[in-house]
């Protein structure tokens, strides 16, 4: 195997990791401040990739798409926050799964409904298709490095956001301590409502962006979200810093033990079941990665102790 | 003199830089309330978790019958014979009376694991679950689900479950908080008769109460016993009051 | 408010006089719907176990419910196409007799179910809830990627299995079945909620610190309660299989584990009935829904909404409000 694929595999992995933070951010933001569990976030990354193509289709432009991936994601989202999720603080576990489940069903076919069954598809804008030769001599495709840069570049917005403004303050605010966010004299269901629509914001970029390399399809959103479940369970709730670590450990886990697990089984069997029985564990890597953490830290890297 | 059932050796246990319990050396003996006092955020909370299992120390140990349990969880140390109780009742509301008195007799005996027999057709967890609602005044109140109950009448389904463990100590925490003159009046008869059964480590507001009750006393400010004694010597002791009872006397 | 026991009374005999009346009207598409509804309340029932009961928020049942349906599909596979399993150089046949596939259904849902609870035991709320999900996702996974079974696109088995002395072709005896299992299941979860160990899990569920103090481990109840759970959810997945004649991995999918928990909250939560009343509306709106529009979830997520924000408690609680503790 050569260094060049692992290279490639290692970029990869960030590429996917950093997707993942996006959508993990902002479920571990709204799980930490407003402690709600929140089902729909994959709606939310479909609506933003829907959205996208289908501006991307009318107008060509991709900057545009882009835009309206967000604010239709922001615009669902607070729309949700409004009517339901509002509602949904104060109730426990069991409600805020069902009632985020029923609003994924809602999404997910009225989406069907609106576009039809068949996928869509969002071209990679001209001037970001093509590769890029990295030091090394490696051909990589130029737009899955923009995606890393964008999503470093969110990552330090965000962490910029929470801790140099004042609406950051008052998020740390109602993460640490919720009576001290009322002293402070904070509209706190404009806060929620923002913050909600922050997070949605996010998921509708990822899935605009993600949506360039893979089909824009309806059930797109709920594996991506349940990645970002594993993210969170590893990063600790409420944790961004937790949410990046774990989604960049996902994202590598992920495509390097695709490629290196049925590897490794080649050393004991034959091919054609090492290829199997590889392919069949690396799909299982990222649930046993998750599996140790819990073992040796059952509230996730960077959570607090219960 | 016999061997205390109950004794902390230097427990020491910080939450950052606040000493929560400062090297407490106390012990509970045969047939005595030992009640521990003090103003709020003495370390009084702290100290009953690092009794009961709840919290582990940092440092010292717990001994329960001559037994090292400082590393024990808190469902061990209840078998092993210590009954606590709440100061915000810990009860399942949706449950019977009843039921939850069947609970505690059911711990005791130590066999949850049986999926078949109604827990209710149990004539023995019944009788011991029935004996201790009678004894705390909640016999009339069996059917009852537990949410219906007034608050007094829930700080006594707190006593009666701890009664059902037959314990060899308890541990209460509060127990009068919350109940008006009457019921302070009542339950302070029945504690005083329950210590020749087994002893009882008394956290307590209510002054009277303990100044009625308690054969020792210990003073618990900022997270340190500054002294132990008789009722009478808590009184009189200067330093007691200057921490403590000089507030309100 | 009507009193619970005649309203589940009324719900069995509903359950049983709808086949019934399939059977005189020669009606086979119906007895097969009330087969599913059956099929599907042993699942619920199993996860009201650890829902209803423990309090557990799994939204991972779909892992025994697989596993139940690939234990039928790899054991009908074996049996069908001659070839032995090999096991670590045992040579183990395949099987067409039901009691023996449910039997492994059990087991091996049992296992998954120790090994899931034991890890995501160690935490819970909502860490509890998206670990459960990540594992359902895991079985997923490795069901697609795992090729010598059909992979992605499942297990096709051509003939019902057998069970002495029964012709399980026949819709209305393989119906008879699969209510015996769900009568049984319902007699245990009955039981089991008024057992000693329910009344432990109840109070866990209820208040864990209180359960400590008494002397006993609530989380090794709670396991306990997981594990119980996912056998029946396993067993159910096994007759899930049968009446389909076919596995795949959607049966893992976590769509089938929201699902579940809909099913249990439709009907009520922690209540006798309520899984059976929520498979039997959950298969009618299905059926009825589905035939007049493709987009019938639409409006099973807007009931559910309803449920959640104005009818918490589900049919049972809309008609005999709370649960009553029995004295």
């Amino acid at each position: 195997m050569s260094t060049i694929l692992v290279i490639e595999q290692v970029i990869n992995g960030l590429q996917f990791g950093v997707m993942l933070f996006l959508m993990a951010a902002g479920l571990t933001l709204i799980f930490g401040v407003m402690g709600l569990i929140n089902l729909a976030h994959g709606s939310l990354y479909m609506i933003g990739a829907f959205a996208a193509a289908w501006v991307a289709g009318l107008t060509g432009s991709f900057l545009l798409a882009l835009v309206a991936a967000m604010a239709a994601a922001a615009l669902a989202g607070a729309l949700v926050e409004m009517v339901v999720i509002r509602r949904l603080y104060a109730a426990d576990h069991l409600d805020q799964v069902l009632a985020t489940f029923a609003l994924i069903l809602i999404f997910s076919e009225g989406t069907r409904w609106v576009f039809g069954s068949f996928p869509l598809y969002l071209d990679i804008p001209e001037a970001l298709s093509g590769t890029v030769t990295l030091p090394g001599g490696i051909a990589y495709p130029l737009y899955r490095l923009v995606l890393i840069g964008i999503g470093l570049t969110v990552g330090l917005a965000l962490w910029a956001l929470i801790e140099r403004t004042r609406i950051g303050m008052q998020i740390r605010a109602g993460r640490d301590d919720r009576e001290m966010i009322a002293a402070l004299g904070v509209d706190i269901s404009r806060l929620y409502t923002g913050i909600f629509a922050l997070g949605a914001l996010l998921a509708g970029l990822a899935g605009a962006l993600v949506g360039a390399i893979q089909s824009v399809q309806v059930g797109m959103g709920e594996p991506v979200l349940i990645l970002a479940f594993v993210v969170i369970v590893i990063g600790g709730i409420g944790s961004i810093k937790g949410a990046f670590i774990g989604a960049l450990l996902v994202g590598l886990t992920d495509t390097l033990g695709g490629i290196f697990l049925p590897e490794i089984f080649k050393l004991f069997t034959d091919a054609s079941t090492a290829t199997q029985a590889g392919s069949a564990l690396a799909s299982m890597a990222i649930y046993i990665l998750m599996s140790l953490v819990l073992i040796w830290r059952p509230t996730g890297l960077f959570g607090r102790a219960a | 003199m016999p061997d205390p059932i109950l004794t902390t050796t230097n427990l020491q246990k910080s939450f950052g830089a606040l000493k929560a319990t400062d090297s407490v050396s106390l012990d509970l003996r045969q047939g005595e309330i030992h009640a521990i006092i003090g103003p709020n955020g003495a370390g009084k909370s702290t100290l009953i978790d690092l009794i009961s299992g709840r919290t582990q120390p940092d440092a010292g140990s717990v001994t329960l019958l001559g037994q090292d349990v400082t590393h024990a969880g808190t469902a061990a140390r209840a078998r092993a014979g210590l009954g606590r109780t709440f100061q915000i009742s810990a009860l399942a509301m949706e449950d019977t009376v009843l039921q939850n008195a069947v609970l505690g007799a059911m711990g005791a005996s130590g066999k949850p694991w049986r999926f078949w027999r109604p827990a209710l057709w149990d004539a023995d967890l019944r009788m011991r679950a029935e004996e201790a609602l009678r004894r705390v005044g909640l016999a009339d109140d069996a059917g009852k689900r537990c949410a219906e109950l007034s608050h007094g009448q829930r700080r006594q389904l707190e006593v009666a479950v701890a009664l059902t463990l037959s314990p060899h100590a308890f541990i209460m925490d509060e127990p009068m908080a919350g109940l008006g003159a009457e019921g302070s009046r009542l339950l302070t008869g029945f504690l005083d008769s329950l210590r020749s059964e087994a002893p009882i480590l008394l956290v307590e507001h209510d002054m009277d109460a303990v100044f009625a009750l308690a054969d020792r006393i210990s003073v618990l400010v900022y997270g340190r016993v500054i002294a132990t004694g008789t009722a009478a010597e808590i009184r009189a002791s200067r330093e007691v009051r200057d921490a403590y009872l000089g507030e309100d006397a | 408010m009507i009193p619970e026991r005649h309203l589940n009374i009324a719900v069995l005999m509903l359950f049983f006089a709808v086949p019934a009346w399939a059977l005189i009207m020669d009606e086979p598409f119906t007895i097969t719907l009330a087969t599913r509804a059956a099929i599907l309340a042993l699942a619920a029932t199993g996860l009201n176990i650890a829902l209803g009961l423990g309090g557990l928020v799994s939204l991972g049942h779909a892992i025994f419910f697989g596993i139940g349906g690939y234990a039928m599909g790899v054991l009908a596979f074996h049996a069908q196409t001659y070839t032995p399993m090999q096991l670590g150089g045992f040579e183990i046949a395949g099987t067409k007799s039901m009691p023996v596939i449910w039997l492994v259904a059990l087991v091996a849902s049992g296992i998954a179910a120790v090994l899931v609870g034991l890890l995501s035991l160690r935490t819970s709320g909502v860490y509890f809830i998206m670990i459960t999900l990540a594992f359902g996702q895991m079985f997923y996974y490795f069901a697609i990627s795992w090729r010598a079974y059909g992979g992605e696109d499942g297990l096709s088995i051509y003939v019902r299995n057998d069970f002495p002395g029964l012709n399980t072709l026949d819709p209305i005896q393989f119906f008879g079945l699969c209510a015996t299992l769900l009568c049984l299941a319902l007699l245990v979860f009955w039981r089991l909620a008024r057992s000693p160990f329910g009344l432990a899990l109840g109070a866990a569920r209820q208040v864990p610190q209180r359960v400590e103090t008494v002397g006993l481990d609530p989380v090794r109840l709670k396991l306990v309660a997981f594990v119980l759970s996912g056998m029946m959810t396993g067993l159910a997945g096994a007759l899930f299989a049968d009446l389909n004649r076919f596995v795949s991995p959607t049966m893992f999918s976590w769509q089938f584990s929201g699902e579940l928990i809909v099913l249990v909250i439709l009907g009520g939560v922690g209540r006798l009935m309520g899984p059976l009343i929520g498979a039997g509306l959950f298969v009618t709106l299905e059926h009825v829904l589905g035939d007049i529009t493709d987009f019938w979830h639409v409006i099973l997520g807007a009931i559910l909404l309803v449920i959640v924000l104005f009818a918490r408690g589900g049919v049972v609680g809309l008609f005999c409000g709370k649960a009553r503790p029995d004295a």
